[in-house]
């Protein structure tokens, strides 16, 4: 994400604002004001495009109390993590660390504590921002966002979910309830990123999960880019592992395929050749350490 | 944080970490900020006070056709709407500039850089006041801009300021000095010259505190108070005077806490006039403060140099000459903060440390469609851009002559013995010792295990860079026959009394905004009178209650008021000698000085302390004929000369060969300031400057694009370095005091950001060695890295 161009104010535009006291409430609160009302979260994204009045809502419905949607849980084989769930907490999970050190990783890198301690993976999701770094990660483990809205409860593959740059299946009287994760054996992943400083967006990260079979095969992998306009993972990078042992060409040539694949855009945060550059170098990277990490994973 | 060589303890002192006088003190000013007690400008809150708001163009060029604030006046809180005509009515629509040009206040012809005052809204708070903003109906025609400084002087660029008369291009000066034609013949003689083009970007103080007023005038007596972000509270209340006709004594500016200013508060803005003129108008006070974006869109920047530079040498490594030709980017009004007489503030320093036979520059000054300014920054009026020539300059030599960097200056340097040392520009250095100093830094480094370990890592294809950089700052504007603002010499007075008890009042003309005046002054007087610092108490920034003088900027609070408050002690010591005199029923010269008392020579058990003195001369001690009955005194100091503070530094850089991307490892700061009054202080002030200086070497610029779209306007991309960026400072020092200064302190407070950024670059370069990489601008961002390993390093935009 980058500033706008220009002047712009730094005080949002008036609002109202009511607070929820539990999901259902806010779903309530969601219809009774209309298409001008907007969920808060962490408020880390959305009160900056307010204040720059890129946004401008009528009404702010505020879910930070409802702990019901603050949760890291293990269930099966499934890692179930709620839509308000701050970064911090993931970035602290033992489960995390374990199970999905991509999660790990990214989390090391996004932002500062400041803006982990209050912004959660709900909004980072439903923001959808090309920056955004655990949009790439839940493509990558090909997570499941549960909905919720007047209607109920609906399951959407992240596949589904975006639907383009600050775009998604979350339509405006539904909300986020809660993202799913798969546990795999013998599973790894990485997640690499290069920024101009600390806490900034990416200039280009890349994401990648391996599953080897038990003579050491990969399974089943994905490959995923941030910041370079690159819509879900990368299929035809990740053909070239597939049934094959971890190798370093075939980092190397899957690699080369994504940063092919992608589309950057020139910025104040470097020209389209670096970008594409950087896809490939970064994708050989968290490749070869999802792999290794993979073969030095518990068997399950 | 690692220092090398601790300061001796102080023996006058009798507790060892609380001195009285010099040595190793917490700032006195502390409690209260880290209490969240300091005071700054939007702490201020005035009885019906009202709130201003500023409506700033949204282009870089355009004809003002009309503008529409009914709208805007409808809405229930504003209580008015300013633009330029009303101002033209006033006769303030335009104001001078601290560099002999005019300012508009608001546009009232043309818009001529993004982010220019449009008009001014006073609503009841600050919410409305901005949201009023949006009801104002401006309409703009579009003109052409002028961005980039390099194509400002082609034939047909359009002419930005058709308010001067007469005024057909974009030049605003031509500045030289040195000789050319003996430069050139060295040149021409020299067994090798290396040129190249260094271009420091254009780049921003960035203070936390961004700028802000008060304005409190009343209509019954005719009095402005003022409080104001201000580093020069008594220049600023001299140009009020003279630009609003508002009679001097009238006015009072006020400046509070400061939360930072590095130069960006020096100026006046729009702003400060415009809360003035929303107070006169509606009878109210009115407060302004900017937003991040408006204190980066438009108030001061700094830098933007484009220099081709030129060193000349024999083969075996003795600089003979530099030469450099400078295109400056001034932006739309030519407001840079320096000394009238030059243009090019201090940027004659460009011959560095070094013994050169001819030295020669030139600076061409230019009009952009961008924001006005320069020379802020904590740079010593431009000596930043010239250390920063010069230290890449002799780097692409040493690479060139395959010397070592670290020998190549040794082996060029100043001697001691040629102090004071009148370089080829016209500077007299008034005193250095250059070899231990850069000794002591390249032992602090290892410099050798450092150049063995990288030749390691280079077989292994790793890139490790350390980078060299020796610097020579000139300090303490300055000697009035030489330096003035707008007219007003550069000389600081100081006041002092000592109260009756033996406590203290010293009454300062410079202010602080953050480098620690309350503390350093006091033990100035401490070291001077012998009373503890704890009871001095130190008053500064607000015109009212101290005597005249120019204020903090270019490193000067040390230099020029340090001396005035030196003097001003000493001449309450000599005054105490008299009445001590009298009170011992001896003759003054009869009387000897130890720290904190005067005594009888050879019967020291007889003797009086300056609070038995102070008591002595406010009770009723019978005082001698011409001795008034109080123990004050006042000075105004001004310098016979500027000082030189120098220093050594060393960066440590590795870069990752993938990625481009620069970790800053070591760094390695030798500052030698002459005298050191509180080692905490300055080590403080240099951490601060190192921290500035990896922010410019590898992330800050203030950019544009081609229609003069600001596209740094806010923290999200105008990125400042956090504690993440920076490693553990490992600091040093050697001592060469003033020969000049009363008690031989030189003045820190830009070293570091002086002599940084070369250092650090240096290293980058050094690191990318073996990709044939000679020279990188700044910002060093991993994609500019990236792109100088594939051979195509370009200027910043
Ligand atoms: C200085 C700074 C640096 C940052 N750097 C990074 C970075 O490097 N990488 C990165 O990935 N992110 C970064 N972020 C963004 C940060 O991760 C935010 O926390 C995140 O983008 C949004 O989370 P939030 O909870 O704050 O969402 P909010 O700002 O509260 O909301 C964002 C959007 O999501 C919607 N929303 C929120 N929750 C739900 C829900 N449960 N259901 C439906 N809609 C919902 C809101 O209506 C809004 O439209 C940065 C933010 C800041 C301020």
């Amino acid at each position: 994400m980058s500033g706008p161009k220009g002047w712009t104010m730094q005080i949002p535009a008036p609002f109202d604002y009511e607070r929820a006291s539990d999901v259902a409430n806010a779903l309530t609160l969601l219809e009774r004001h209309g298409p001008e009302s907007r969920i808060i979260a962490g408020g880390h994204s959305l009160l900056p495009m307010m204040k720059l009045r890129l946004a401008r809502p009528e009404w702010l419905i505020d879910i930070n109390d409802l702990a019901e949607l603050e949760f890291i849980r293990r269930e099966g084989d499934q890692l179930r993590v709620g839509a308000l769930t701050r970064h911090t907490a993931l970035l602290e999970s033992a489960d995390v660390a374990e199970l999905f050190p991509i999660i790990r990783d990214a989390e090391q890198v996004i932002a500062d504590p400041v803006v982990r301690n209050r912004g959660t993976i709900g909004g980072s999701l439903c923001q959808a921002d090309p920056a955004e770094d655990l949009s790439t990660v839940c493509d990558v483990l090909r997570a499941q966002a549960v909905i919720r809205g007047p209607d109920g409860e609906r399951i959407v593959a992240m596949s589904d979910f975006h639907r383009g740059p600050y775009e998604t299946a979350v339509a405006q009287n539904e909300l986020l309830y809660e993202v799913r994760f798969t546990i795999r054996p013998r599973s790894g992943s990485a997640y690499e990123k290069v920024e101009r400083r600390v806490g900034d967006w990416a200039v280009v990260a890349a994401g990648a999960a391996v599953g080897l079979s038990a003579d050491g095969t990969v399974e089943e992998t994905a490959i995923g880019l941030t910041a370079v306009g690159l819509d879900g993972t990368v299929p035809e990078a990740e053909a070239v592992l597939r049934g094959q042992q971890p190798r370093e060409d075939l980092f190397v040539e899957a690699a080369r395929i994504a940063a092919a694949a992608c589309h950057p855009v020139d910025d104040q945060r470097g020209p389209v050749d670096y970008k594409r550059h950087l896809a490939d170098e970064l994708t050989r990277r968290v490749l070869r350490r999802a792999c290794a990490r993979a073969a030095g994973a518990k068997e399950g | 944080m690692t220092t090398v060589q601790e300061h001796a303890p102080n023996p006058a002192a009798g507790d060892p970490g609380r001195p009285i006088g010099f040595g190793r003190l917490q700032r006195k000013e502390d409690p209260r900020f880290v209490r969240g007690k300091g005071n700054y400008l939007d702490d201020i809150v005035l009885p019906g006070m009202l709130h201003g708001a500023i409506l700033r163009a949204p282009v870089a060029h355009a004809r003002l056709v009309s503008i529409d604030t009914t709208e805007a006046l409808a809405h229930p809180k504003v209580l008015a709407v300013i633009t330029g005509k009303d101002l033209q009515a006033l006769n303030l629509a335009w104001a001078p500039t601290l560099s002999a040009d005019v300012q508009a206040v608001l546009v009232t012809d043309k818009v001529r850089f993004q982010g220019q005052e449009v008009a001014f809204v006073v609503a009841e708070d600050r919410y409305a006041a901005r949201d009023a903003l949006e009801l104002i109906d401006v309409e703009y025609d579009m003109l052409p801009p002028v961005i980039d400084a390099r194509r400002a002087l082609d034939p047909g660029a359009p002419v930005i300021r058709d308010d001067i008369e007469g005024r057909t291009d974009n030049r605003i000066f031509d500045w030289e000095i040195g000789d050319a034609a003996e430069t050139e013949a060295v040149f021409a003689a020299a067994d090798v010259v290396v040129a190249q083009e260094v271009v420091y970007p254009r780049v921003h103080p960035a203070p936390m505190e961004t700028c802000g007023a008060v304005a409190d005038f009343d209509p019954v007596d005719g009095r402005l108070t003022l409080y104001e972000t201000t580093q020069a509270p008594h220049a600023h209340r001299t140009l009020y005077a003279i630009v609003a006709g508002i009679p001097e004594h009238k006015i009072r500016i006020a400046s509070p806490d400061i939360g930072g200013g590095f130069g960006n508060k020096v100026g006046i803005y729009p702003g400060y006039v415009l809360a003035v003129v929303g107070s006169i108008v509606t009878g109210k006070p009115v407060k302004w403060v900017e937003d991040r974006s408006e204190n980066l869109m438009s108030t001061s920047f700094a830098r933007d140099y484009i220099m081709q530079g030129e060193i000349a040498a024999t083969k075996d490594g003795k600089i003979l000459a530099v030469r450099t030709s400078v295109l400056a980017d001034h932006g739309a009004f030519n407001a840079t903060a320096q000394p009238t007489k030059t243009p090019a503030g201090f940027f004659s320093i460009f011959t560095g440390s070094y013994d050169l036979k001819a030295a020669y520059c030139k600076v061409t000054g230019v009009y952009t469609n961008k924001a006005p300014g320069g020379v802020a920054y904590a740079c010593s009026f431009r000596v930043t851009e010239a250390v920063y020539l010069v230290e890449r300059m002799v780097d692409i030599l040493a690479r060139k002559l395959e010397m070592d960097p670290a020998e190549l200056r040794l082996k060029n340097f100043i001697k001691p013995e040629q102090f004071p040392y009148a370089n080829k520009t016209g500077w007299v250095y008034d005193s250095g010792n250059y070899e231990p100093a850069m000794r002591l830094s390249m032992k602090m480094a290892g410099y050798e295990d450092l150049r063995r370990e990288q030749l390691e890592k280079r077989e292994r294809g790793e890139l490790m860079g350390i980078g060299v950089s020796f610097f020579t700052e000139t300090v303490g504007a300055g000697p009035r026959k030489h330096f003035d603002i707008v007219g007003l010499g550069m000389a600081d007075g100081a006041e002092l009394r000592v109260h009756p008890t033996g406590k203290a009042v010293v009454r300062i003309s410079v202010q602080s905004q953050g480098q620690g005046h309350e503390t350093t002054f006091a033990q100035i007087v401490a070291e001077e009178l012998g009373i503890p610092p704890e009871s001095i108490d130190v008053v500064h920034g607000d015109t009212d209650q101290t005597p005249f003088g120019l204020g903090t900027y270019g490193s000067r609070s040390t230099p020029v008021s340090g001396g005035a408050v030196a003097l001003v002690a000493r001449k309450v010591r000599d005054k105490a000698r008299f009445i001590a005199a009298a009170m011992l029923e001896t003759r003054p010269e009869d009387l000897e000085w130890e720290k904190g008392r005067w005594f009888v020579k050879g019967d020291p058990s007889a003797g009086k302390t300056i609070a038995e003195i102070a008591f002595g001369a406010h009770g009723t001690v019978a005082l001698p004929e011409g001795i008034d009955g109080n123990l004050d005194a006042e000075v105004t100091y001004d310098p016979p000369n500027l000082t030189f503070p120098f220093g050594a530094y060393i960066c440590v850089v590795d870069v990752d060969a993938g990625t481009g991307h620069v970790k800053v490892r070591r760094f390695i700061a030798v500052d030698d300031c002459g005298t050191r009054i509180n080692p905490m202080i300055i080590e403080g002030q240099v951490h601060g400057g190192l921290t500035d200086g990896v922010g410019m070497a590898l992330m800050e610029i203030i950019a544009f694009d081609e229609e003069g779209n600001c596209l740094s306007g806010s923290f999200m991309d105008y990125l400042i370095p956090t504690a993440m960026e920076v490693p553990d400072w490992e600091t040093g020092f050697t001592v060469t005091p003033s020969p000049h200064h009363p008690i031989g302190a030189k003045g820190i407070g830009e070293s570091a950001t002086v002599g940084s950024p070369p250092a650090i670059v240096n290293a980058i370069v050094d690191a990318l060695m073996p990709y044939g990489v000679t020279h990188m601008d700044m910002p060093c961002t991993p994609a500019r890295v990236w792109e100088a390993m594939q051979g195509r390093a370009r200027p910043p935009v």
